[in-house]
């Protein structure tokens, strides 16, 4: 493995591995920035926090009880947080299984960032766990609860982590010039994306069905046997919708990165991108139309809950549905960006009425996030930022890969 | 009706969700010593209960859990907490001040052990529904799906457990009764799930005016271990009278059984697709 790893970019001069990570750690850029501002100390706080969690317990930071025992960090990280993350495995299908080559400037940052969500907030998971130093049971066999939808979850998180670092793995050894690793990477490619995008299926939708047996303590407006494939279309427009929002804000913050051609190509993906959107909303609302009058629901929507089941239903689906048609058609590319940011308001409203706000609606006190799961759950988002932007700077994320690779193809 | 999670568990391992499944649902012929041995329970008759709380003195004692010390009063809700596994609510009926006891159901086909990703909670060969703290990784999944709202966790522990009765398993694998029904006047009986129900039958049969014609348990949540007698309608009693008389976990049931199709399936058809699309690839690469 040694002599693969040999890099023989540019950035090193002939020095060692070891002095050339430790001139990559090295910050690259200016260092007061509003965002370095903002999230240092919300980091810094965030890891005060979690110390405390661990030597006190979880319900010395948090406002879980007895009746609620999943808040914030299940509901907002892991649930909202995959369902973000779901862009990855859309786009691989997309561009590796269908070929349709427009969009594959952006497939590596779509799986960066989707890679990212999954390490740091299945991570995340570990702070919410009550005896996190048992993790490792379920994949050691102590013992397989096969008939648990969260083991199938949790085996299926810790696999789509390696299959999608398998995927980009090629951007690491262009970064390392390791040029043998690249060759044997990215012969594994198809493969990764394949059992990624059916580990993807089952874990979208098993999300979802992780709440199938909490049958009386759900709203009956957000809970039907359907969740699971509600779960799973909707993580189609979810993660999309991510690209094109963390797309937009990339090719600002990113600008001397990305090559003329892709700048000129971001607005055709973003238009491409809109149209599946529109039409796989437009699946998920009839489905939801569905299992609302195959559950005869009417007399529920004259309630308060039933006016926040419609104001997500038309304010966060139909109404950005019918944005993404307006400005394709048109394209108008602020109003894609805007029923994309609309679109995210929408899922993470589903993600948290299914969790947290419509579990236990009916209880006499629910369940209200302290202060401190937020500021955690921020801390966690920003360091994934962090990383982000550590990679991109550093890996051919967005700019073109070394001239070596297009020699060897 | 164990029989039949044993079996769905069964199918699930054979149709293959991971490697080696098969191991951890021993041989067959242990399946057949533990289709022999039955599922132990307790017959709870209300109309016995004098509220005198022995069992939850006992069941506390019996736990290293500090004594229940407050009050008992009619209409004032007392919950089971991660400091006390059972309690003793009275209350005020159509028939008069009624005491009703709480604690684990212990489900023929339990939410929280299908539910549990290391199998910590478990449903005993013997019948109780045990929490083993060595697999435990305390995710509260359980506490998500039991309908019953039983498992309680120490939200204020660094090495937190899940508090829940265990039908006091320690002391039934010795063929000791659970502590709880030797305090107890003769409120709770202990015996196996058959016996309890043809005595609750019985009990109705010759004193008709005295119970309502109904056995909490037979059949919610596809049967529990824990029976209950009442003079009064359930509701009265702050039973949930709402829940579903089918098992919990068939409601993922479904789902569990589409993940092996879907593993079989989607994987070529997804190759198939990428070998469909392979040809025009040439032709574009010269284009672009």
């Amino acid at each position: 493995m040694n002599n693969l790893a040999v890099p023989v970019t540019k950035d090193n001069d002939g020095g060692s591995i070891f002095k050339f990570f430790i001139s990559e750690l090295k910050p690259k850029g200016k260092w007061l920035t509003p965002f370095n501002i903002i999230s240092i100390p919300i980091i810094l706080l965030g890891v005060v926090l979690i110390v405390i969690r661990f030597w006190k317990g979880i319900g010395s930071i948090t406002n879980l009880t007895q009746e609620t025992p999943w808040g914030l960090w299940i509901g907002f990280d892991v649930v909202t947080g995959v369902a973000f993350a779901g862009g990855a495995y859309v786009l691989t299908f997309m561009v590796y299984i269908l070929k349709m080559h427009k969009y594959h400037s952006i497939v590596r940052i779509t799986v960066l960032n989707g890679f990212l969500a999954y390490v740091f907030y299945a991570g995340a998971l570990l702070l919410d766990l009550g005896r996190p130093w048992n993790v490792i049971n379920p994949i050691i066999g102590n013992s397989f609860g096969t008939s648990s939808v969260l083991f199938l979850v949790a085996w299926h998180f810790l696999l789509y982590m390696i299959a999608e670092l398998i995927e980009f793995s090629p951007a690491i050894a262009e970064w390392l010039g390791a040029r043998r690793a690249r060759k044997i990477l990215s012969g594994m490619t198809i493969g990764a994306v394949i059992f990624g995008i059916t580990l993807s299926t089952l874990h979208q939708s098993g999300l979802g069905a992780l709440y199938l047996m909490a049958k009386d303590k759900i709203h009956p407006l957000w809970y039907s046997e359907f969740i699971p494939i509600l779960f799973l279309v909707s993580s189609i427009f979810a993660g999309l919708s991510m690209v094109i929002f963390e797309g937009s804000i990339s090719h600002k913050v990113f600008f001397n990165q990305i090559s003329e051609k892709n700048h000129k190509a971001q607005n055709g993906i973003i238009q491409g991108l809109s149209k599946i959107c529109a039409g796989t909303m437009f699946a998920y609302f009839f489905l939801q139309l569905l299992v609302f009058i195959h559950n005869k629901n009417w007399n529920l929507l004259n309630t308060t809950m039933g006016y926040w089941f419609l104001l997500e239903m038309i304010g966060f689906v139909i109404i950005p549905m019918m944005l993404f048609i307006y400005s394709y058609r048109t394209s108008n590319i602020f109003m894609i960006r805007l029923a994309a940011i609309l679109t995210m308001v929408g899922v993470i409203l589903n993600r948290l009425n299914v969790t947290v706000i419509g579990f236990r609606w009916n209880a006499p006190t629910h369940y209200v996030p302290s202060w401190m799961e937020i500021v955690v759950t921020m801390a966690v988002i920003f360091t994934e930022i962090w990383i982000f932007r550590w990679v991109i700077n550093r890996m051919p994320v967005l700019r073109e890969s070394p001239a070596w690779v297009n020699e060897e193809e | 009706m164990g029989i039949d999670r044993r079996n769905f568990m069964k199918a699930l391992g054979i149709t293959g969700i991971t490697l080696a499944v098969g191991n951890s649902f021993g041989t067959p012929s242990k399946n057949k010593d533990e289709s022999e041995i039955e599922f132990r329970g307790m017959l709870y008759d209300s109309t016995r209960c004098i509220g005198c709380r022995a069992c939850e003195r006992v069941c506390a004692k019996n736990h290293n859990l500090p004594e229940p010390k407050d009050e008992l009063k009619a209409g004032v809700l007392r919950k089971t907490s991660e400091l006390q596994r059972t309690v003793i609510n009275n209350y005020t009926t159509s028939k008069g001040e009624v005491s009703v006891k709480k604690q684990c159901m212990h489900c023929n086909e339990p939410a929280c052990a299908a539910a549990c990703l290391t199998q910590a909670m478990y449903k005993t060969k013997e019948g109780p529904v045990i929490w083993r703290g060595d697999k435990c990784m305390g995710c509260r999944y359980c506490m998500v799906s039991c309908p019953f709202d039983i498992p309680k966790f120490e939200y204020h522990s660094p090495n937190p457990k899940i508090q829940k009765c265990d039908l006091c398993y320690d002391r039934v694998i010795k063929g000791q009764i659970p502590a709880c029904a030797e305090a107890c006047g003769d409120a709770l009986t202990f015996g196996t799930r058959r016996e309890l129900i043809s005595e609750a039958r019985k009990r109705i049969a010759e004193n008709p005016k005295d119970y309502i014609d109904q056995i909490y348990g037979e059949d919610v949540a596809g049967g529990t271990g824990f029976l209950y007698l009442a003079p009064v309608s359930f509701k009265e009693l702050g039973i949930d009278t709402n829940l579903q008389n089918s098992s919990y976990p068939a409601l993922s049931k479904g789902f569990l059984y589409s993940v092996p199709s879907v593993f079989v399936l989607l994987p070529p058809l997804l190759l198939g697709i990428h070998e469909a699309t392979k040809n025009k690839q040439p032709k574009e690469e010269e284009n672009e």
